[in-house]
């Protein structure tokens, strides 16, 4: 052998490991169906402003001679009120989808905020090791064994209403889930042999952790986190129909469906039953979504 | 000839439940600049615990008890955790068995090998980006440009030991361990990387050890041969001698067993019984319940003898004038 000459296959194209899991992703009629609705919901959610005939919050739009108004009956002032409206004459089609903005925006913010917290603190939990890796992960036990509901439910009455402090809750009672999976993912990544190398290369600990291991953990942590963005909307609608939630001049889903809880008996499902089919199909594609993501990004499951 | 790398009686010891593990014990290795050592021995003889050793990356319950590691004249044992951090990838490089593991999956290549240079000198990225793409061409990959941009799971094995190969060079480090690096490839790769490793050696002056246990390996790439059994270098010597004219019955036995087209037919010489029990070595020498050789004195350890040409740890050598079969 003169010269070492090797013909290496060229990859026909540069497939990333994201293109590969599109592909993966997109091969399930019911999670694209799901993330097609998903997609559709959060839209409109935004979009809420333009589209809705109504802003139900803006008490001179809203007449209580169109008070519990059956669906598909014609306002006072001339639209139609497709979803009927509730007991203070609001077009529940425009409350819900302004209290979809709510329900979103308060999931998303707190299950992104628990994510960055409980992403930080199972890291830090893995990279530490030791005594202080044991307290911390006990203390996650320790919160991991009440419900999420009544961990919130406690802060709120502690706390008082609003917003923030709802968010603020949810967070509370979230952050362990994320923190036990990115503690659990590292600790398996944390002895694999490319770790061991960038110990070779000399890497510093802190540059192995956030940047070899927490990509590496990302999988695992995608998972959780759209099913806790699920199971925080839902929380939230819970609390909000105890009262303990979200004020009414904040009218989030749960707000919606404890207004027209009252009026069910008396044959007005549709004041409490549209918001509810609106949370229902929120919280479903949403688990759909996450569901099918952990089928793909876990290796175990794949044929 | 400047001596790059001297170990003086180094013991690495385990403690385990069960009882100490002497996976390293009393091992000596002397190497200059540009010389290849190929460490040879079977399956838990201590040879990746000795490569371990000088990259201080022993882990719990394993500890380092004993002996002196000497690195350009610097002694080793009292570095702090940041100056190892400093000399690990830049002074000393590491290079594995296992090429689909020892790249991250989620990192492109140019990415690693850009943070590899990085972590060592204040270099922009555009020029550690030029320097990986030249040393990729180094290891032979052709076209580099494109590799860089590309993922470890777009790589063949055997490239992606190429780019592992790359990696331990980018910073010219004075001693690289490779760890078993052929082991997991196929024969015509094998021989390729290591034909790229030791063209590189000669280019750069770095010094190698090569940990196989495989002897025509190392017989192939290295310039002296330490072989081990249970934590002990057995037998040393320049490659041509050890492999010719093996003093252990060890050595010869372990070459004896290799097959060649001469030996076509013939049966293989084997070594009877199994690797001993590290937590209940034999007393005596290690070797002496396998050894076809032993003597009443094998009940003593031996200490290492002195030929003319090699060093052996035994009490009653093949005799000089026998030569292996090949």
């Amino acid at each position: 052998m003169t010269d070492t000459q090797i013909i290496a296959p060229v990859p026909a194209k540069a497939e990333t490991p994201f293109a590969q899991f599109r592909a993966e992703f997109f091969e399930s009629k019911i999670a694209v169906g799901a993330l097609i609705t998903l997609g559709i919901v959060v839209v409109l959610a935004l979009l809420a402003p333009w589209i809705t005939p109504q802003n139900p919050y803006d008490l001179a739009q809203v007449d209580v001679m169109d008070a519990r108004l059956p669906p598909g009956e014609e306002a006072f002032s001339g639209y139609t009120m497709w979803l009927g409206s509730d007991g203070s004459g609001r077009d529940l089609f425009s409350a819900i989808l302004y209290g979809l903005r709510i329900s979103l925006a308060v999931g998303v913010a707190s299950g992104v905020i628990a994510l960055f917290i409980g992403t930080f603190v199972g890291l830090f939990a893995a990279y530490v090791g030791g005594r202080v890796e044991t307290l911390i992960m006990r203390f996650v036990d320790l919160q991991l064994s009440f419900p999420a509901s009544l961990v919130a439910l406690m802060l709120v009455a502690l706390l008082g209403k609003g917003v923030d402090k709802i968010i603020l809750a949810l967070v509370v009672s979230q952050w362990a889930y994320y923190a036990r999976t990115v503690r659990a993912t590292a600790l398996v990544e944390r002895h694999k042999e490319y770790v061991e190398a960038a110990i070779c290369l000399g890497l510093s600990k802190a540059r192995i952790m956030f940047r070899h291991i927490l990509p590496n953990c990302l999988g695992p942590l995608i998972v959780v986190g759209t099913v806790q963005v699920a199971s925080a909307i839902s929380l939230e609608a819970t609390l909000s129909f105890l009262g303990v939630g979200l004020p009414q001049t904040q009218p989030s889903l749960g707000v919606l469906i404890a207004n027209g809880f009252e009026y069910m008996l008396s044959g007005r499902y549709w004041i409490s039953v549209f918001p509810g089919l609106a949370l229902l199909l929120t919280v479903v594609s949403i688990n759909l979504v996450g569901d099918h993501l952990r089928d793909v990004l876990n290796p175990r499951m794949k044929k | 000839m400047t001596e790059i790398l001297k170990v003086t009686g180094l013991c690495t010891h385990f403690f385990t439940r069960a009882g100490v593990v002497k996976a390293v014990d009393g091992v000596d290795i002397s190497l200059n600049r540009g010389e290849v050592l190929g460490l040879v021995g079977e399956s838990g003889s201590g040879k990746s615990i000795t490569g371990f050793s000088i990259m201080n990356l022993i882990d719990a319950p394993g500890r380092m008890t004993g002996g002196r590691i000497s690195f350009k004249g610097r002694d080793l044992s009292q570095l702090s955790e940041t100056a190892w951090q400093d000399l690990r990838g830049n002074r000393i490089a590491m290079i594995f068995q296992d090429p689909m593991m020892t790249l991250n999956p989620v990192l492109r290549i140019d990415v690693q090998m850009i943070e590899a240079i990085q972590a060592h000198e204040k270099v922009s990225r555009t020029t550690a980006r030029e320097r990986a793409r030249d040393t990729l061409g180094m290891v032979g990959i052709p076209a580099p440009d494109e590799r860089l941009k590309a993922y470890p799971h777009q790589l063949s094995g055997g490239m992606r030991q190429r780019v592992a190969i790359a990696i331990a060079f980018l910073n010219k480090p004075d001693l690289i361990i490779a760890d078993e690096p052929t082991t997991a490839l196929d024969v015509t790769i094998q021989s390729q990387i290591i034909h790229e490793a030791q063209k590189l050696t000669r280019q750069t002056g770095t010094a190698m050890i090569w940990i196989s246990h495989d002897l025509a390996v190392v017989a192939g790439i290295a310039d002296q041969i330490s072989v081990m059994y249970a934590g002990r270098i057995v037998e040393h010597g320049p490659t041509d001698y050890v492999i010719d004219n093996p003093r252990h019955p060890y050595t010869y036995g372990l070459l004896g067993s290799v097959p060649s087209a001469n030996k076509r037919g013939a049966r293989l010489f084997q070594i009877d019984g199994m690797a001993p029990n590290m937590l209940a070595l034999p007393r005596g020498c290690a070797f002496g319940p396998r050894c076809d050789r032993a003597v009443d004195v094998c009940a003593a350890a031996p200490g290492m003898s002195q030929s003319c040409t090699q060093k052996f740890r035994c009490h009653n050598p093949v005799p000089e004038a026998v030569k292996v079969a090949k």
